[in-house]
């Protein structure tokens, strides 16, 4: 499965149509220990770009956006009780939603692994 | 355009030491290390923390101490040798215009250290109040270090056995690695620790010798300010300012009984009043759960009503859950009311908590 990558250090894994989303382990590093993270609802519409949540870190709140458009279909409340998960595995058990995305040639405008690395080195 | 920074002496251990760095009040400093936020503040709690604090502005004053003392809130005829008081400079309404400390380390006048961002501006205050009548140096060949925790005094006791034997808020010039230094036993974490005034040029050098301690790691400002927050204690320019007094900052204990009872403090007047007729606005603690609220979040009562604003916020690592102080209206300053914090537009549930949240732990001998 490939995984995509955004210029705001999100990270994209695609299912079919749908694609899990979180935030790198790079960006995890930068904002340091994860106190609190802000979830959307399930069923939420989302346009590429849409603030959908929020990182807290110790010193300050970060907000997450939108890779692509779609409906919201599941979010990871594991981090509710323990938002350290995104600091421990940010690109695995950290992940933050599930998109069921309404436009895939989106995907096509985002980074591979290579390119994102480039992009924070 | 690009701020040209100021760099303490430390700075380039700062780097070495890997030092996230960042611009706080016109200097280039620290704001977490390696370690980490979360880390640096439980190191602090536990065992014992260094923090580099060379920016904030240090002076000695010799001269008329009443000319001095007009313009803060303490009574410097009861600063013993060897005592350091709080006290606060006010403007004539009574607004806080800085806080800062004041100590007699030895026989050279009154030694004063003021927050960074204000002071040019105290420094100037401080010089048009006592003109013609006293001398303020500013010491700006001095560094400043704060080695703060529980074991902080198993560290001086080794390196500077007779500044250990100081309690909470007594100072003294000591003799630390063959440096001579000032020291007091007092800090901005709510821990035993002490504060180290040193030459520049010597500076490095006693950094590394703290560090070298095995209780001792670097601290930045991260952890600065939740140890700070935990420990109720102000951040000047957010939690006071100009347009707030002692009375509404809950920092009534820094005006001196003597001095409130001669009332012959800047904006004495208003200050009384607001003593007798209880001011509309109070500082106070609040937890919530969840989201931590930050400075500028709404406070509300449970029917929507704004009441009040946070004015300091954050995640509390030993508290182990978000903490925060604000201003909120008389009515609903009372321990145990319930209120709302309003982060990103969702109220979030909050109660009024005593401060500090995490309890001091000086040492008062």
């Amino acid at each position: 499965m490939t995984t995509r990558y955004t210029e705001d250090h999100e990270w994209i894994t695609v299912d079919g149509d749908v694609a899990t989303v979180g935030i790198t382990v790079h960006a995890a590093e930068q904002l340091g220990d994860v106190v609190f993270v802000e979830l959307p609802d399930t069923g939420k519409t989302l346009a590429k770009g849409d603030e959908f949540a929020v990182v807290e870190s110790v010193k300050a709140a970060s907000e997450v956006y939108a890779p692509i458009d779609g409906e919201i279909i599941a979010i990871n409340s594991v981090l509710d009780d323990a938002p350290a998960t995104v600091n421990e595995d940010a690109a695995g058990a950290g992940w933050f939603v599930k998109i069921k995305m309404s436009d895939a040639s989106q995907l096509d405008g985002l980074m591979d692994e290579a390119a994102y690395n480039a992009h924070i080195a | 355009m690009t701020e040209i920074l100021n760099k303490t002496p430390l700075h380039a251990l700062h780097v070495e030491l890997g030092g996230k760095m960042v611009p706080f009040a016109g200097y280039d400093m620290p704001v977490q290390y390696p370690l980490g936020i979360m880390g640096e503040h439980k190191q602090t709690r536990e065992k014992a923390g260094l923090f580099d604090v060379s920016h904030m502005g240090q002076a000695r004053y010799t001269g008329d101490e009443a000319a001095l003392e007009a313009l803060l809130t303490c009574d410097l005829a009861l600063l013993g040798a060897g005592e350091q008081k709080y006290t606060l400079l006010l403007n004539d309404q009574g607004g806080i215009r800085d806080d800062l400390m004041v100590s007699r380390p030895d026989g050279d006048g009154i030694f004063l250290v003021v927050n960074a961002a204000m002071k040019d501006q105290d420094f100037a205050h401080l010089e048009a109040g006592t003109a013609g009548k006293g001398k303020l140096v500013r010491l700006e060949d001095r560094a400043l270090l704060a080695l703060q925790g529980p074991a902080a005094k198993d560290v001086m006791a080794r390196l500077c056995p007779d500044a250990s034997k100081l309690i909470f808020m007594q100072c003294g010039a000591f003799t630390l690695d063959g440096v001579e230094v000032l020291v007091s036993r007092s800090g901005y974490t709510g821990e035993d620790g002490f504060e180290i005034s040193i030459p520049q040029a010597d500076a490095v050098r006693i950094a590394r010798l703290l560090l070298a301690q095995d209780e001792v790691e670097a601290i930045g400002l991260g952890a600065r300010d939740s140890l700070r927050l935990e420990a109720g204690l102000c951040l000047y320019g957010h939690d006071m300012d100009t347009t707030r007094t002692p009375v509404e900052a809950s920092l009534i204990w820094a005006l001196a009984k003597t001095r409130r009872e001669r009332g012959d403090f800047p904006g004495a007047a208003i200050i009384q009043q607001q003593i007798d007729a209880k001011t509309s606005q109070k500082r106070i603690g609040l937890t919530l759960s969840g989201a931590p609220a930050r400075e500028g979040a709404e406070i509300a009562t449970k029917d929507g009503k704004i009441v009040g604003v946070v004015t300091s916020g954050g995640f509390g690592p030993t508290f182990n859950g978000p903490v925060a102080m604000g201003y909120v209206e008389r009515d609903f300053m009372a321990e145990g009311t319930e209120l709302d914090l309003i982060v990103r537009g969702k109220p979030r549930a909050a109660t009024v908590t005593k401060l500090p949240f995490v309890p001091h732990n000086f040492f008062r001998g």
